[in-house]
């Protein structure tokens, strides 16, 4: 397959323009000796007919859609709309550029700004960016962008927080005058209030808590939050399902002065990991050292109303070494995406979802834990994923579910080696009654 | 005065007891108390509630309001705005691979890992390097990774170093990502050229210098011809060579960055390799390593045994984990589509027509524009607008008269050792019906400033929104829709 | 154009005597270089600084430049009106726009800077 749109008199044509005789005369500034001699040792091309089969072949082997699956951790199976993908694929939200020229990308900008606006009012705060790569590197610039404000050297980060997300604060945080210090959890599975309140010190500037957290407990924000200004700290809130969002209080109402997080839940498939999306938000005395891209409501001179890229001088191409971040393409189609799917299911919409969520995973746990040999790892509230603990080894549970179809949790003892024998597992509003019912009658069935 | 306004915001078409999306009713119990102890919301204030006629309104009417590639050309140098195939959409879109969730055991999801494994083999084939990794989300971020993986290599040899070296006519995101791996920046002067002073370049060279960060060809759309002894330079005095592979495009087929001593690279999919730009992406960063980098690759890494691909994580050496799980794989899958429905052959045209393209380009506006260096271009090459600057037009007010023909303009003010710099690239997927009328357009507008520079100055006349007040916007900012001015 | 009773540096900031202490900011050609200023980043009262250490930055749209002190001593003042109204830089750059007062450590240093008229001569040199 070519996409090449020259005919062999166009070539012919060009080539005497220029004033050479061929194509490879062109290249006359690549040495010789650095030329390919052969070809590249890349398969012969394929045919749309022949790639379509060869795709199909390779997909095969992927038979994860087939079971019933309780994962979360990390990346939520939700609705995604049909409108979402129909609008999604159009070529003019497909195909274009950043935004650098405002006046042909309108459609672009008014996006971002109404996606802009949704993360404020699902956070509750001044000020969301036009996307980052996702809740993880969400988080990192996070903890950045609180070093560059308060220019103390301690960030303290819960354990309670995704291990993965943690993961990504230590690589952007290695070479950097930043120590991260980790607060350990509770019995009830939340942030250990005396363990936060031990580490916290005026060098501190920043305490990261995730909400529901790892393990699906809701954390309490606003002590955290009090107590971290206590000590002049900037309390992060990390939201990796934001559904929560729809029946939860905003984290800006709770004392949060970053919010950071996961947008998955907003209209993308789990697809292996990505593309996902991150956002952020934060209140408008910071925007200085907010990181990305922002949109800016502004008026041309007309007098219409339009939208720009603004507060530019933050970012890499202006400030470069000095920038609040190296970010420059992000995630915006993902964010279109998300647009849709928070503007499509609304107030009432959003509300429904998390309220779903919420009932059918304490559905779930309540009718799990009322199995003999096994308990809630966790005494806290949880929203859409609980950790569960296990009599019998869960590698054995796992293979019994497994043959059975159902995929039933994940095993969390590699990130937290204290935990043996627990899963998390994750119910959403695309579980249905007879689903759930499924799991605990299998599981009833294998802990007997 | 009162603004005007073409398409309301959702906000303000919002009313309340309307929504777009219905789910099916709680097929669970109710229980009612979960939340008495947790601060909870009756509603997202300020949400907006409209029907799915109006979503759809609203976002088809948004829609045509953007430029974008299947429209027409978009000769952005250093962007690569290449046509985006539509079957690699529809293979990214399989059911198999939307629905395979991450954390699920390598068993269920070979097929997912194959994409990746098979990615990795055909980047390392282009590139002639020994290993990659396909986690980072964009250039920037794979410029990150490759940065810290320097450091990560020369720490163990003794001494992480402090300086890295960057010609001052690179991307802004080189020096903001060798910032955050806590390295002090030294710029290293282009010459008449546009390319690497090599003396100056061997005079900074110390042993005080960790990396050079180099983009060949550059962001002038120059090979780095001495490419082989600046990459030795560095090397005699211990330092590691990064490439920003941007500019790729120029040399797919042609050459290997693996055979120019280069130690890391980072490749765009969403430039060289056609993934769909998406208004700001998605996008993917491939970075590729020499042999002896490789342990410090993020982790996980994808390994082979026995004809079953598996995740491992235990790489002691590793640098970490930029962002969560393997990479943006929908973005991936499209790449290799591409990559297998071009071939050998395909690929190494796509640097013969893009080289072909951009410097008939170059022919025909030479004598209209200036162009600051006369060194022999590949894919791209930068005027600017010395000549019009006599007249009071600016590259800014060529830019947004090139708007009103209906085309969107090329790169500006980029790189920066180009004043008032238009950097143009067609890329190898523009017909010359349509490169014809990009010449015939900046030659027009060459005449307009001579004759009639206020017309550019105004310009843009006839788009969806005038030249827009980036002034206000900046010192005044509104950076989202409010119910009422005290929210 | 150029104030007669001014000194001026090379990154382009101006320097008016009152006493013992300096009234900083930056040039007409500066002001004009960079177009609309959204943003002054201003210095802390009371910090010390060197000559040509930098104390301070200026925003405009699309771009970003560090003002570089022209001599040594504390900051004394800031001109806290350019945090709401940064254009005055633009408007009256000579004046209105000034940055900051600095109170001089060392008179001798002054001796470094331009005066208007080798200011102009320098700005004629650099248009060439």
């Amino acid at each position: 397959m070519s996409y090449i749109s020259l005919s062999q008199k166009d070539k012919k044509e060009m080539l005497e323009r220029i004033g050479v005789s061929s194509v490879e005369e062109l290249f006359r500034s690549i040495p010789d000796d650095l030329k390919i001699k052969n070809r590249l040792d890349v398969p012969d091309p394929l045919t749309e007919p022949e790639l379509s089969r060869w795709m199909d072949e390779i997909a095969r082997q992927n038979s994860y859609h087939e079971f019933l699956s309780f994962l979360g951790a990390g990346a939520y199976s939700h609705v995604i709309p049909s409108v979402v993908d129909y609008l999604s694929s159009r070529g003019e939200f497909i195909s274009p550029y950043t935004p650098y020229q405002p006046e042909v990308s309108q459609g672009t900008l008014q996006i971002i700004f109404e996606f802009q606006t949704l993360i404020c009012q699902l956070t509750g705060m001044d000020i969301a960016n036009a996307s980052l790569y996702d809740g993880a590197s969400g988080a990192a610039e996070a903890v950045l962008m609180a070093n560059r404000i308060k220019s103390k050297p301690k960030v303290l980060v819960a354990k309670s927080v995704h291990p993965q997300y943690r993961e990504v604060i230590q690589t952007y945080t290695q070479n950097l005058d930043i120590s991260v210090e980790e607060i350990e959890y509770s019995d009830r599975g939340e942030v250990d209030i005396g363990n936060l309140k031990a580490k916290l010190d005026e060098g501190t500037s920043a305490v990261v808590t995730q909400s529901p957290n790892f393990f699906g407990i809701i954390e309490k924000l606003d002590m955290i939050s009090a107590l971290a200004h206590e000590r002049q700290a900037l309390s992060i809130v990390v939201v990796a399902e934001p559904v929560s969002l729809g029946i939860l209080e905003a984290p800006g109402r709770l004392g949060a002065d970053i919010v950071t997080g996961e947008g998955q839940s907003f209209g993308l498939s789990v697809s292996y990991g990505g593309p996902y999306l991150g956002f952020m938000a934060c209140c408008k005395e910071s925007v200085r050292q907010f990181p990305g891209r922002i949109a800016g409501e502004t008026e041309d001179v007309d007098g219409k109303r339009g939208f720009v890229a603004t507060l530019s001088t933050r970012e890499q191409f202006i400030r470069r070494e000095r920038a609040t971040s190296n970010i420059c393409t992000n995630q915006a189609w993902c964010a279109l995406r998300a647009t849709i799917f928070l503007e499509l299911l609304g107030k009432q919409g959003m509300r429904e979802l998390a309220s779903q969520n919420l009932q059918k995973a304490n559905y779930a746990l309540d009718q799990i834990t009322k199995i003999a040999g096994i308990t809630p790892r966790f005494q806290g509230v949880c929203f859409n994923e609980f950790v569960l603990e296990f009599e019998k080894p869960w590698t054995e549970i796992e293979e019994f579910l497994l043959e059975k179809g159902v995929i039933g949790g994940l095993s969390v003892v590699e990130a937290f080696p204290e935990l043996e024998n627990c899963a998390l597992l994750c119910v959403t509003e695309s579980h249905r009654k007879e689903d759930i019912d499924r799991l605990v009658a299998l599981l009833k069935e294998v802990c007997s | 005065m009162k603004k005007v306004i073409h398409e309301p915001l959702i906000f303000e078409i919002s009313g309340e007891g309307k929504n777009g999306y219905v789910l099916p009713k709680l097929d669970v119990p109710l229980k009612d108390n979960i939340l008495e102890d947790i601060p909870s919301r009756k509603e997202i204030e300020g949400f907006p509630e409209v029907s799915e006629v109006e979503v759809v309104r609203h976002f088809t009417r948004l829609s045509q309001t953007n430029y974008c590639i299947d429209l027409g050309f978009y000769p952005l140098g250093s962007c690569t705005m290449k046509y985006n195939p539509k079957i690699n959409e529809k293979l990214a879109f399989k059911k198999e691979w939307l629905l395979s969730h991450p954390h699920a055991s390598e068993k269920w999801t070979q097929g997912s890992l194959q994409i990746l494994k098979m990615a990795e083999e055909l980047l390392k084939n282009i590139t002639g390097m020994d290993a990659f990794t396909l986690q980072p989300s964009a250039g920037a971020q794979g410029e990150f990774v490759g940065m810290l993986m320097i450091r990560a290599c020369l720490e163990e040899r003794g001494n992480p170093r402090k300086i890295v070296l960057i010609p001052d006519s690179a991307h802004g995101t080189n020096p903001s990502s060798a910032h955050i791996c806590g390295y002090r920046i030294q710029e290293i002067k282009s010459n008449e050229r546009g390319t690497v002073d090599v003396a100056d370049l061997a005079e900074h060279m110390t042993e005080d210098v960790a990396a050079l960060m180099v983009t060949n060809p550059n962001t002038l759309g120059v090979f780095e011809t001495d490419i082989k002894k600046i990459t030795d330079i560095v090397h005699t005095k211990g330092g590691l060579v990064y490439m920003d592979g941007a500019n790729m495009n120029a040399l797919i087929g042609m050459c290997k960055p693996g055979d120019m001593g280069i130690d890391v690279i980072h490749l765009n999919l969403h430039k060289t390799f056609s993934t769909p730009h998406g208004g700001g992406g998605p996008g993917s960063g491939p970075v590729g390593v020499t042999k002896e980098l490789e342990p410090y690759l993020p982790f996980p890494v994808i390994e082979k045994e026995d004809g079953i691909l598996s995740l491992n994580h235990m790489r002691p050496k590793s640098i970490g984990r930029v962002r969560s799980f393997y990479g943006n794989f929908l973005v991936i899958v499209k790449a290799v589509a591409y990559i297998l429905s071009l071939g050998a052959t395909g690929l190494k045209e796509i640097a013969e027509i893009a080289v072909l393209n951009s410097n008939y380009l170059r022919k025909n506006l030479e004598d209209d524009y200036d162009l600051k260096y006369l060194t022999p271009t590949l894919h791209e090459c930068v005027f600017s607008d010395k000549i019009q600057k006599q007249f009071g037009v600016t590259n800014i007010d060529i830019a947004k008269r090139l708007i009103d023909y209906g085309l969107h303009p090329p790169t500006m003010s980029f790189p920066l050792i180009v004043q008032g710099a238009l950097m143009v690239e067609p890329t190898e997927t523009e017909s010359k019906k349509d490169l014809d009328r990009f010449i015939e357009a900046m030659k027009q507008i060459a005449q307009e400033a001579k004759e009639d520079p206020e017309l550019l100055k105004n310009a843009p006349h006839g788009s969806y929104v005038r030249r827009l007040d980036e002034t206000s916007a900046a010192r005044n900012p509104v950076l989202r829709w409010r119910r009422s001015p005290d929210e | 154009m150029y104030p007669d009773n001014y000194y001026f540096t090379k990154d382009h900031e101006w320097v008016k005597i009152d006493g013992d202490n300096a009234m900083v900011g930056i040039t007409d050609f500066a002001q004009k270089q960079l177009g609309d200023v959204v943003y002054v980043e201003l210095p802390q009262s009371g910090a010390q600084l060197e000559f040509h250490q930098s104390m301070g930055v200026i925003e405009s749209v699309k771009a970003v430049s560090d003002i570089f002190s022209p001599i040594s001593g504390e900051i004394i003042e800031t001109n806290d009106e350019l945090n709401d109204s940064p254009e005055l830089v633009n408007e009256d750059p000579h004046d209105k726009g000034w940055i900051a007062k600095i109170k001089i450590k060392d008179e001798t240093e002054l001796e470094k800077l331009m005066s208007a008229s080798e200011y102009e001569k320098f700005l004629e040199g650099l248009e060439e």
